[in-house]
């Protein structure tokens, strides 16, 4: 067994693969609001993302161990999956947002303190390393079940790299 | 002595499952619990399950406790409750069952037919000094944490990367505790991904080919020794020390099965299943005639499958005594359980289940 492989089998993001794509560029750089990425490579027998989805752009499962297939045209960025997701692997990334080379993640969060628009947080990377620090734009709480969604500015180049945040209090 | 039509035996997932179930084709069940709440492992579940919106997926497991709950209340006094209530014994001569209330006061039973929905006991595994104090299961773990809001200590090493493993260790970070590492043997994590992608994001190591060699201290945990290990989990080296007060151990479950061997009923051991599991046919049966299993006492499996064999065992235990149940939902049950047990991560149930799965029992 590789090193990469022992990797991915500890739950690191190695590589893009079926499950855990991202969108394609020339759609996602003009998205207001963003797109998701969903980064669940694994078939296990879950479908939250799906029925929680109210545009119909996590594409109903055949098989309820099927991993998420998008359909981003009808992805409107609007984060209910990120805040239903069991496992916290749905993310969404607004490139049109800000100044240019920034980008908006809205990422989901189950910790405490709970954050405030304004609070400064780390940005963790998947392997809980900090890459950068920025400020929580928005925080909002789609279905009202204690899993928020935090919204923050990144570098573009970091967008496929910011898996979490830490709140700094 | 208590009568009733359907006992349950054990007021968890599978158990309310199958009271709410049988009382709903109109029999009057007792559930007895020998936890002083209802609910069993439900209740200590903070995390969203997974599985469909007939499991409930993404609602949290103590709000799906609830549920459930609210349903049997639902059934009026169809279904009557006892907790602090052990099942010590099943007298094969007459079916009798003996129940003891707290430590003092012992009763009868007598139950037309019975369901064993009595969960499983956590494992250990050997080390040197594994009687320290800080040694815990995750099932103690969760109960001081979820249930009474006491964390067990300051930081903590994890063994075991199943699903327990994963989502105690996460729910550990919620209460502020730091997890130091975990462990496990296998070259992979035996949860499901996303769970372990949550928190190597959040920073904890998550150590492959790795177990525990021992704990370090002399009165309390002090900290631990991991080692490397091969494919037969011996230690070939690489030893790291951990610094903790907490050893958690997440190593896997047995089947609760006292009162199956008690009745005489046909077991196998299945390792697949974790231990020794009564052989059941399609309602969920053993075979003794009036002896039903569900849950994690016919095999080690996730809350989601335990609620449907509750329905199972539920439906097929009224139906047994007359009552009127709708024999159709026994295959849209099936289908589901089929679901559930379908990808990757269920081929180890699927291969176990085909081998105590009979088509019949002979009368």
């Amino acid at each position: 067994m590789t090193d990469k492989e022992l990797l991915f089998n500890s739950g690191i993001l190695v590589e893009h693969r079926e499950g855990a794509e991202l969108p394609p560029m020339d759609l996602w750089k003009g998205k207001k609001n963003g797109l998701v990425v969903i980064e669940c490579p694994q078939r296990i027998p879950c479908n939250p993302c799906n029925t929680s989805c109210p545009t119909g752009a996590v594409i109903p499962f055949k098989d309820i161990n099927d991993v998420p297939k998008i359909d981003y045209s009808k992805c409107t960025g609007c984060a209910m999956c990120v805040a239903k997701c069991p496992g916290l692997a749905c993310f969404v990334v607004d490139l049109t947002w800000g100044d240019e080379g920034m980008a908006l993640m809205k990422l989901p969060y189950e910790m405490l303190p709970r954050p405030e628009k304004g609070d400064r947080v780390q940005c963790l990377d998947r392997v809980g390393q900090v890459v950068f620090e920025s400020t929580v734009e928005a925080v909002t709480e789609p279905w009202k079940d204690s899993t928020l969604v935090v919204h923050v500015g990144v570098p573009v180049d970091l967008v496929d790299k910011v898996r979490a945040v830490r709140v700094v209090k | 002595m208590m009568s009733t039509d359907v006992l349950v035996v054990g007021g968890g997932a599978a158990g309310l499952s199958a009271a709410a179930e049988a009382a709903s084709c109109g029999a009057r069940v007792t559930v007895l619990e020998s936890d002083l709440q209802l609910g069993g492992q439900l209740i200590k579940q903070t995390h969203k399950f997974f599985g469909s919106k007939d499991e409930y997926a993404g609602t949290r497991g103590y709000k799906i406790a609830d549920i459930l709950l609210d349903e049997i209340r639902s059934a009026g006094d169809r279904v009557e409750v006892h907790t602090n209530v052990t099942v010590t014994g099943y007298y094969p001569e007459d079916g009798t069952i003996t129940a003891m209330r707290g430590e003092e006061e012992y009763f009868r039973v007598s139950a037309k037919k019975v369901i064993v929905a009595t969960g499983a006991q956590e494992r250990l595994i050997p080390f040197p000094n594994n009687d320290l104090p800080g040694v815990y299961g995750a099932g103690a773990v969760q109960t001081l944490m979820n249930v009474y809001g006491v964390v067990p200590g300051k930081r903590v090493l994890m063994v075991g990367a199943g699903n327990i493993g994963l989502i105690v260790s996460y729910q550990l970070m919620q209460a502020g505790v730091q997890v130091a590492a975990v462990v496990e043997a296998m070259p992979k994590v035996g949860g499901y991904w996303v769970h372990a992608a949550k928190i190597r994001r959040l920073g904890v190591p998550i150590y492959l080919r790795y177990s525990i060699k021992e704990a370090l201290g002399s009165q309390v945990v002090e900290g631990a020794i991991i080692q490397e290990v091969d494919d037969r989990c011996s230690g070939i080296g690489n030893e790291k020390e951990i610094d903790c007060d907490i050893i958690c151990m997440a190593v896997g479950l047995s089947p609760t099965v006292e009162l199956c061997w008690q009745a005489g009923c046909q077991m196998k051991y299945v390792p697949h299943l974790c231990g020794y599991v009564p052989l059941r046919d399609r309602t969920m049966r053993t075979s003794h005639k009036d002896i039903w299993v569900a849950g994690d006492a016919s095999g080690i499996e996730e809350a989601s499958a335990a609620m449907v064999e509750g329905r199972i065992a539920g439906l097929s235990a009224a139906m047994s005594l007359g009552f009127k149940g709708d024999p159709g939902k026994l295959d849209e049950y099936w289908s589901r359980l089929g679901h559930l047990r379908a990808g990757e991560v269920g081929e180890k149930i699927r291969a176990g289940i085909s081998q105590v799965m009979v088509d019949g029992w002979e009368e």
